[in-house]
Formats: C-alpha cells, structure tokens, sequence
C-alpha cells in the first residue's frame, strides 16, 4: 500500500463567531481514493471543503497537500501565490452551480483552454485540440466548441465544467453537490462519467452531497458529519448498511427506498 | 489670455502634487495601475478628465503643449483641451510633434518617433484589461499581483475561435517589461509597437476609474498573442490620398453619396509636414 | 484463509430507545485454501449477517475477521477496498450496478481493476457469459434491462471473472434452471480446485450436499446458546 496520503487533514477547525461551521476534523485521503462527505444542510460539509480546497482559511488545523514538486506542504501556511497554483493544476474544484464554475461569456473551448492558458500553453491550435480532445471526454458534441455555455443544458454545463477542471490533469478533485438540480437521468449519465473519470485518471475525490444514492455510488468511504462534527466514518457500505451512529441511523432510514 | 481667478493648469497645488506621486509611483512599476484620487474637472466624463489631469500635474510654465484627438489637432475635443490649458496655464501651444514638450492624446500615438524629453499623455476610459472577463476589480487586482494573466488569452482565444485571426483591433493587450499586462488605451494595434522602447515618457491617466499608469522611457513593451497566431500591426491597404504616406495609420473618409471615399493620414501633423515637403497623394487638389 | 475468533455482532437502534439486539456471539470459523463451508440455520439465525461481516459490510463489534493476513475489523477503508478488489469476491443475490454500462463491461471489470488488460479482460468475460448462456446480443446491452434470472447470471459471472483466493456466495444457486445451475456448481468447482475458500449459503440441499465440504449450523453463534 502506498503510505503517503494525498492529502492529510488535521484538527481542522472553523469557526463564524461563536457559531461552529467545523470542528477538528483530521483524516488521510490516499491516492486513488473517493471519499462522500454526507450530512444536513448546516452540518459543516461544505465548510470543511472550502477549507480543505483553500477558498477558506480555517481558524485552526492543517491541510497537507502531497504536491508534485516539493512532496507535502501544509497548504494553509503556503503563501496564496503557490496555493492558488495548486488549484490551477494538482486541484479540481466542481462546483454545484455550473454558473459559479464556468465563465458563462466564454465559449466551450475557451472555458475548457483557459487553465492550459493559464499554465502557459501559447498554441492555439494546441489548446483547441485539447478543448476538442476534452469536450469529447465528456460527451459533449465537437460542434459545440464555440458556443458558450448559457446554450447549455444543465448537465451539459455541468459536463463542460468538468473539463474545464480536468484538462491540466490535476490529482485531486473537490466537488460540491456536483448532481445537485439536475433531473434524475441526468444525475446517472453525470455519475457514471464522474465514475469513469475517477478510474481512468487515477483521480483523488473528495464529493460534497446530501445524496446518499451519489456516494454510494462514487464513495469508497463516507465522512458523516452533523453539527459542525465528524459522527462517523468508514468504508461507505459499511457506513450506510450498518451505520453505528444515532444520526446517520437516522439519515439513512430517511430515504426513500427504491 | 490667462485667467488668473485659477491656479496654475486649474488644480491646486497639493492637487498636483498627489498626481505627481501617483505618476512617480507608476513610473517606477511600469504598467501598474495606481489608484489615484481624481478630481471632477470642468468636463465631463469621456473627454479626458484622466488625460487632462495627468497634463495639469506635469505641465511647467515654459511647457509647449500640443492635444490630439484620433491623430487630428483641430478636432472638438482637442481643441477645448488646448484651449483649456492655455487659459489656466497660460502655457504655448502647438500642433507640431516635434515641437511639443507635452503630448495629450486620444486614440493614437504621433507617427512621428518621439525623442528624449518629451511627454506623451494618453487618456483611457477603461486602464483593465482584465475586465472583459472579470468583472470583480477584488479578483484581478488579485491577478495582477500574482501574474495570473491566462484570463487575457482566453480573450485572444474567442477571437480566432469566432474570427479566424485575432479580430481585437484597438485596446490591444500588452506586457510590460515582462510582467503587468496593460490596456494600452483605445489605440489601434498598428500603434503598439510605438509603445515598445520609446524615447518619450508615456503617461496613462483615466479619471473616471480614478488610476494612473506609466512607462519610463525605453519600456520593452510586448503585444500579447499565440504561437501560430502572431500580433501584427495592420493598418488600411492603401496609401494617403494627401501626402502619399504608405506607412501612416489611415482614417476612411466618405466624401460623397454615392460611395466614393478617400483614406487620409489620421496624424494632421505629420500629413501636413509631408505635403509641405512636396508629397503629393491622388487626392489631393 | 478465512478465519474468525471470538466474532460478535450487535445492533444498536438508537432512534428506538437505544434497544441493543444481539444477533452473533462467539463466532469462530476457520475456511482454509480450497474448502467450501455452508452457513446454516433457520431464517433469521444470522447467516446474511455474518457473510456481510465477513466482506467487511457489517461492523463487527467484538472478536477478528482475517482474510489472509489482514483483520477487516481493524483495517482501514482502503486496506478492505483492496482485499476486495484482489483477495475477496462476494455474489450477492442481486446485482448493484451504474446504469449504461454495458453487461460485458459489468463482468470484465474485476479484472480490469486488477490491472488484467482490456483484451484479456474482456475474453473472459465471453467466455463466462456464454457458459452461463447470456445471449450474444445481450452483451453490449445494460444489465438493468434484463430479467431477473439474466441479472443474477451476469452477477455470477462477475463474481467468477477474477479468480479470487476467498469467496463469499449469498444463494448462487437461486432461481437458475438445471442447465445453468450445472454451470454454477462447475464454476465453484473448478474455484475450489485452484485453491480458493469459500463460504456460502445454499437453501438448495443437492448442490449443499455436492460442493460443501462442511457445514456450520448459524443458530449455534446466537448469544442466547452462548450465555
């Protein structure tokens, strides 16, 4: 087994005023693992992503990051320069809103192009051989290269943000609620090319949902948190099949079976 | 002449002064947008509140000034300016580049190479280039302080995706001395070059954004662009009707109703200077 | 290669008063290389639960589960992910599968997630697809379509691609017809052979009696006949 984690998170800790929006969470990501984080709205899970992905900075803990170059590095004591370059190219990050991920002004290519651009790729027939190579990763039409996203479906912009993540090869993917608004169908084609993506590339997740049927599915381990704590964790069949915690009895028994 | 109810060039000295030091500060991070505190001026908005400032604060009284708007000396907007500077200041002024001290300008730089000692002030109305793509001033403040300037190929990029070249003809995009990408001012391409190792002091004020930006004589400055989509400076395929330049940036002029047109030095000045000299073009009476 | 000491199970209904069922005390069971040992007792003796517990599914409370050298009720996520992936198959009785992916693909993955090359991969596949008579025009075609009897033929052949040291069979021979219930108890033959063990459930007292070299009656782990 490998023992270095990708990412190793340590008592960390968010406050907002005397209200807790996470408290000493630590756990190891290893390469090649997808961890759900599950929990109510409120529960402090997508406080925790935000610290972990550098777009909060925690009150307390660390967040050490394996990088390429320099092997681990507490991203939280980086300097923002060398975090923000993180996230340009080890980091993913999928947002819940293709809106908030995507630059809806800009066509499919340049979306898809603008973190090779930004890593300094200067070719443009390069860039949109990529962008074509990638939109056709995700499923969507090569035809549709120039078009901005705003003539989008929702999965498909959902698709298209991706790529936009994935196109510099990073190691570690963050998404938020990344099925969430879309139609049921919708949710499967997305997952099973999330699914795909993961394996394929060898990729590190960490996926943010209150969809159990998401993690069950994506999750080789579930991080149950309420109130701001961890209440449980483990092995996600082990965690929702026979779950030991109060809550996430009760979180389970709450959803429809089908 | 001079209306002495005013200070010297209109604003007051301490005025002049905060200019001064924003300019200074400019000079010495070429490219770099210092915010500055500008002041209303008896103009508004869009007619070069920033340009107009920026002269006020470097304007002495042996100063000989010369504005030119779209290259033309005899345009409204260039001789309000002119006429303003020599009822506040009292100062000479000029039409001729070559004898100017002080240059205003909109929208173009004089084709006539400036020398050491002379000032060229440009008025912008917008001084981020960033902006087309990101509107939040928190974030690319954040990315010109931190280099990430992938965001300005991005709009390169959507120009040969829809165009099949790069189709952005003014307010081309540079970098300065290998690090701040500056909007050089709504300019055409074909001025760019210009910008790059000049002799003059170039000066960038917008007043309504309340930012000043400068390059120090001999700036290297480099037109943003890709690898198999290099800049090129283009200009009309034609000659001057006037003067019969063949490398002056042309402006198309419609003469009459029934489509005939001619195409013209857009720099009065240095048409003038040719024709005076003995060039004749096809137009010309 | 299976083996479990001292194994007990709880459940603890903390919505329900904190009620604490009981449900396995004092489980020891040892399945070495190439055995095959049925779990029986009456409905509800715990058979289902301790082959969940044996695939790590179901926490143990008390006691070690080993698959080789690992105990799953001490190891890590990853540690029990992996002993899945190359150690420890299970055929459940239903297949749990992503929509669109065709049933070839269904079968051919275990190997491919050990690292067996596509081609390779997807010749054995075929070749247990068609022992377990799946129609050729089934193959690129979702499972989630098929019928009942078809989906747990795909499963089976799944859970046979790879041939795994340990394996966990929940009624594999359920709701098959005579021909394909030959192929079945064929293919837990030919796994005892290699030297896989093997724990499983089997209502079906003729294939029992064939592939099992042993039983272990469940209702003897209930706490009450431990206490």
């Amino acid at each position: 087994m490998i023992d270095t984690p990708l990412l190793s998170v340590r008592g960390v800790s968010r406050h907002y005023g005397a209200h807790i929006g996470c408290s000493d969470v630590s756990f190891d990501l290893y390469p090649g693992e997808v961890m759900g984080i599950v929990g109510e709205s409120g529960s402090g899970k997508s406080t925790l992503l935000n610290c972990m992905s550098g777009h909060l900075a925690p009150d307390a803990g660390e967040v050490v990051f394996d990088t390429r170059a320099d092997g681990p590095r507490d991203t939280v004591t980086m300097s923002e320069p060398e975090r923000r370059m993180l996230s340009r190219t080890e980091w993913a990050f999928v947002h819940q809103h293709a809106r908030d991920g995507l630059r809806m002004g800009v066509s499919a290519g340049g979306n898809v192009g603008e973190r090779l651009m930004a890593v300094g790729a200067r070719n443009y027939g390069d860039i949109r051989d990529k962008a074509t190579d990638w939109l056709g990763r995700v499923e969507i039409s090569e035809s549709r290269i120039d078009d901005r996203p705003g003539t989008f479906s929702g999965g498909m912009q959902q698709r298209l943000q991706i790529a936009r993540n994935l196109v510099t090869g990073p190691r570690l993917v963050f998404m938020d609620e990344p099925t969430g608004g879309l139609d049921v169908s919708v949710q499967a084609r997305l997952l099973d090319l999330v699914r795909g993506l993961v394996r394929d590339m060898g990729l590190s997740a960490i996926i943010v949902t209150h969809d159990l049927a998401v993690v069950r599915l994506l999750a080789d381990r579930l991080m149950v948190m309420k109130s701001g704590h961890v209440v449980e964790q483990g092995l996600t069949d082990r965690v929702l099949d026979d779950p030991q915690h109060g809550y996430t009895q009760l979180l389970v028994s709450s959803v429809l079976q089908v | 002449m001079t209306d002495q109810a005013y200070n010297f060039a209109y604003l007051d000295e301490q005025t002049k002064r905060m200019i001064r030091r924003a300019i200074l500060k400019g000079l010495a991070i070429p490219g770099y947008q210092v915010p500055f505190a500008s002041r209303e001026m008896p103009m508004p908005y869009g007619w070069g509140t920033g340009g107009v400032q920026v002269s006020a604060a470097v304007l002495c009284p042996d100063d000989c000034f010369k504005v030119i708007d779209q290259g033309a000396d005899d345009t409204t907007n260039a001789v309000s300016i002119r006429s303003f500077f020599e009822r506040t200041a009292g100062i000479k002024t000029t039409t001729s580049t070559k004898a100017a001290t002080v240059i205003q300008t909109r929208h173009r730089v004089p084709e006539m190479p400036l020398s050491e000692g002379q000032i060229l002030v440009y008025q912008v109305p917008i001084p981020e280039p960033l902006r087309f793509l990101e509107p939040r001033e928190s974030e690319t403040r954040k990315m010109h302080s931190l280099e990430e300037y992938g965001l300005m190929h991005v709009k390169l990029y959507e120009d040969i995706a829809r165009h099949g070249h790069i189709a952005t003809s003014y307010a081309y995009p540079v970098k300065v001395e290998g690090r701040y990408v500056m909007d050089p001012s709504p300019i055409p391409k074909f001025d760019n070059p210009k910008l790059s190792d000049s002799a003059a002091i170039q000066l960038f004020g917008a007043g309504r954004e309340q930012r000043i930006y400068a390059l120090p004589p001999y700036s290297r400055v480099v037109s943003l662009d890709f690898e198999d989509h290099p800049f090129e400076a283009s200009k009309a395929d034609h000659s001057c009707g006037l003067c019969a330049a063949e490398d002056s940036y042309l402006d198309e002029v419609i003469v009459d109703d029934v489509g005939g047109r001619m195409f013209v030095c857009s720099d009065t000045d240095f048409c003038e200077a040719r024709r005076a000299a003995g060039h004749k073009g096809k137009d010309a009476a | 290669m299976i083996e479990l000491r001292d194994v007990s199970k709880t459940f603890t209904l903390h919505n329900q008063g904190g009620a604490v069922i009981e449900v396995l005390a004092g489980v020891n069971l040892s399945v070495k290389a190439g055995e095959c040992v049925a779990l029986t007792g009456s409905s509800g003796a715990g058979k289902s639960t301790l082959m969940r517990m044996i695939y790590g599914n179901y926490m143990a409370q008390a006691g070690a589960i080993s698959i080789g050298e690992i105990d799953l009720v001490k190891a890590e996520p990853r540690e029990i992910i992996r002993i899945r992936r190359e150690v420890l198959g299970y055929v459940s009785q239903f297949l749990r599968v992503v929509p669109r992916v065709p049933a070839l693909e269904v079968v051919a993955e275990p190997l491919r997630s050990v690292g067996v090359e596509a081609a390779v991969a997807e010749a054995r596949a075929q070749e247990l697809l068609r022992q377990l008579n799946i129609p050729k025009s089934l193959w690129s075609l979702s499972p989630t379509t098929f019928s009942g009897g078809e989906q747990q033929r795909v499963n089976i052949a799944r859970g046979f691609s790879h041939p795994y040291p340990a394996m966990l069979l929940d009624e594999p021979t359920a709701s098959l017809d005579a021909a394909n219930r030959e192929v079945v108890l064929t293919l837990i033959e030919e796994a005892k052979a290699r030297g896989a063990a093997i724990v499983g459930i089997f209502h079906d007292e003729a294939a029992r009696t064939r592939v099992c070299d042993r039983e272990i009656d469940v209702t003897g782990f209930s706490p009450a006949c431990v206490t």
